[in-house]
């Protein structure tokens, strides 16, 4: 066993599928000599040299397009994006190759490849550094779309990304990098991708949330621990494709669904969850299904932040308003 | 060396035969047995006959949106005579003569432009990737397949096709850099048909040349004559000497024409001049190598004639064969979007499919 932070869990796995797979490589912008900016890479160009191991151009394009044209000729890459809110020049990679190389070439041409990045606010950051861009890859066919809200978790899903035979967005909950350990085992696993996780099983409510989000559920339940409500708490993990069977059973179970978001509202995962759910569970319903997201507005700096980060107490006060409520 | 002969800030500009397809330089006159100049020759014909009845049967409302590449053939011909087959080609979407000679079948190409995903799906052995349409965007693949080639020392060499347009895509920057930084086995070469549909070269650029850009690169740039298919061909042979000895990429730009429109959808004579066209029409690299090929009677009239009927027909069966191929299935239409089929895929194909079954479609 291992005691291991989020960070250090991206940074186990990168180095044990390595050391498994000599097809992997690990690439981005300060990625190789310095091991990123968040250190998720350091020690890995030491271990495994610079061939494998290197910092590139600041161009998010080439680091996207080149990726496919090493996964396209007997490599497996997996590249970092410094930050989500700097993916954008590698969008138009992303979109329009990554998510349909297979496709385009009727699977002559298929891209086992992973594109990792730090996404969320809650960190004090710059502009273009805490934004939470699921819906801009969940929404694109072709691709798979992976939140870890664990070390465990992360050191799993991150395996399972670089061992699929499609290309895997694997988005990092920056915020919560550092903020605990948990124990990992030292033997290979891995983790399922597509697959939920029922985090505390509860019979009144359901909610579903992912990423840094997922803590602060568990915060929630702690202020309303004498409230008598039996609270499913439901981490994603898998954005795209997303677990309908989990949420589904719960719902039915439950009757009420809350989903939490640090993405803004509109046309967001979380809508996609609820019209799940009123698809396929509309009459165990016996309250409307929710969603507590960030609203609409671009993600403020630092001194206007918590006016947009969604916190315990919100979530509580909507755990019971939903289950006060009546079908 | 010959990047150093003909620098493009000198204004040098590479050329072997003249419009009549005779040799003028003499020392540079690559020695090509004569079953590969045979090969180009007929790769070259079959892609102009293939072009021109690709353009009627599209007039016909047989075909869809057709982007011609007449006039285009040496720029196309030359470079991939010099490739070996462990070398890619990665195009952008004006290169059917260049994917012919690679080993693209021409229903395929047909079946592409037909509108049927199936044609990209070339044979194994075929190191093409498909047509790109996103401008620019192929430069980086081709940096990347030449750095996976690198570093797992295989004997590989990536041919990269753009446009005049498209060198002024960011991502002509980003890919050239990348593939400089690392000094991978590459060769870029720009086909400057002086059109990027309405936009003429100049404003594409306000450098001089378009070869020049390899020196901000780090890397040496030529101007070719692109309608002369042994200057093409000279060019690349030297580019590919250079990534094979590991000292990386090299930029060709092909001075060119596209004799047709953009793309079956556009009209060209409303931004440039019929004698602007007239003129190009001079320099015609297919005439111009079938002389040179007359010149060395590797081909007689008779032969050429011969061969030309030959590839009607084969186009018209062609053609006639990828007609014939009908729609694609709903099952290949959701079968390569993942390697499995999601849960939600499977459940929105099987919706589809109760559909179609039960009210047609």
């Amino acid at each position: 066993m291992a005691l291991l932070n989020i960070l250090e869990a991206v940074n186990k796995a990168l180095e044990t599928e390595m050391q498994k797979d000599p097809s992997i490589v690990v690439y981005g912008e300060d990625a190789g000599f310095e091991g990123g900016v968040f250190r998720a890479t350091a020690g890995l160009q030491k271990q495994f040299g610079v061939d494998r191991v290197f910092d590139v151009p600041i161009a998010e394009a080439a680091i996207v397009g080149s990726a496919i044209g090493m996964a396209i000729n007997g490599l497996k890459p997996v590249v970092e994006m410094q930050f989500s809110g700097f993916m954008f020049p590698g969008y138009n990679q992303i979109v329009t190759h990554v998510a349909r190389f297979r496709n385009r070439s009727r699977s002559k041409y298929t891209l086992p490849l992973v594109i990792r990045m730090p996404y969320g606010g809650g960190v004090k950051a710059l502009e273009h550094h805490s934004e939470s861009l699921e819906t801009l890859f969940a929404h694109i066919p072709g691709l798979k779309l992976v939140i870890p809200s664990t070390p465990y978790d992360t050191l799993g899903l991150l395996r399972s990304a670089m061992r699929d035979p499609d290309p895997v967005i694997f988005m990092e909950p920056k915020r919560i990098y550092r903020a605990f350990k948990q124990e990992v085992p030292d033997e290979d696993y891995t983790v399922p991708i597509g697959k939920a996780k029922v985090v505390i099983p509860g019979k009144d409510i359901t909610v579903v949330a992912w990423g840094a989000m997922v803590r602060e559920v568990e915060s929630a339940l702690k202020l309303i621990e004498n409230d008598n409500i039996s609270v499913e708490v439901i981490d994603l993990r898998t954005i795209a494709p997303f677990d309908r069977e989990t949420i589904v059973e719960s719902v039915k179970k439950t009757g009420r669904l809350l989903v939490v978001h640090e993405a803004v509202k509109s046309f967001g995962p979380g809508a996609e969850i609820v019209a799940t759910v009123q698809e396929k569970a509309f009459y165990y319903l016996a309250a409307a299904p929710k969603r507590l997201t960030a609203p609409d507005i671009t993600v403020p700096l630092p001194k206007g932040e918590h006016h947009f980060m969604i916190d315990p107490k919100q979530i509580a006060l909507e755990i019971r308003n939903i289950v006060s409520m009546k079908a | 060396m010959l990047f150093d002969q003909y620098n493009p800030l000198k204004k040098k500009v590479l050329q072997i035969l003249d419009n009549e397809g005779q040799v003028i330089n003499k020392t540079l006159e690559p020695s090509i047995p004569d079953d590969v100049l045979l090969k180009m020759y007929q790769t070259m014909t079959l892609g102009r006959i293939a072009d021109i009845k690709a353009i009627q049967f599209q007039r016909q409302g047989r075909m869809l949106t057709y982007a011609p590449n007449m006039g285009q053939e040496a720029a196309q011909i030359g470079p991939m005579a010099a490739t070996s087959d462990n070398d890619w080609l990665a195009v952008s979407f004006r290169e059917l003569n260049a994917m012919l000679y690679k080993g693209v079948t021409l229903e395929q190409l047909f079946l592409y432009w037909y509108g049927n995903e199936a044609g990209s799906k070339y044979n194994d052995s075929v190191k093409v990737l498909p047509v790109n349409v996103p401008i620019g965007s192929q430069i980086s693949h081709a940096a990347g397949l030449a750095y996976a080639a690198k570093i797992q020392k295989k004997d590989e060499v990536v041919i990269a096709y753009i446009g005049d347009g498209g060198t002024s895509h960011g991502e002509f920057h980003e890919g050239i850099n990348f593939g400089a930084v690392f000094n991978v086995p590459m060769v870029i070469i720009i086909q400057n048909n002086h059109w990027a549909i309405s936009t003429p070269r100049a404003k594409a650029s306000k450098a001089e040349t378009l070869a020049q850009k390899a020196i901000a690169y780090g890397i040496p740039g030529i101007q070719v004559d692109g309608n002369d298919t042994l200057a093409m061909y000279v060019a690349t042979l030297e580019a590919i000497k250079r990534a094979k000895l590991g000292q990386g990429p090299s930029l060709i730009e092909a001075i060119t024409y596209r004799m047709g429109p953009h793309t079956t959808s556009d009209n060209p004579k409303i931004y440039r001049s019929d004698e602007e066209v007239e003129a190009w029409k001079e320099k015609d690299p297919l005439k111009r190598f079938k002389n040179y090929l007359l010149n060395k009677k590797i081909i007689t009239q008779a032969s050429d004639d011969a061969l030309n009927q030959e590839y009607n027909q084969l186009v018209l069966s062609t053609f006639k064969q990828v007609e014939d191929s009908g729609l694609v299935s709903l099952e290949e239409v959701f079968n390569h979007t993942y390697q499995e089929m999601t849960p939600l895929l499977k459940e929105q194909y099987n919706d589809l499919k109760k559909y179609e079954e039960t009210e047609g479609r």
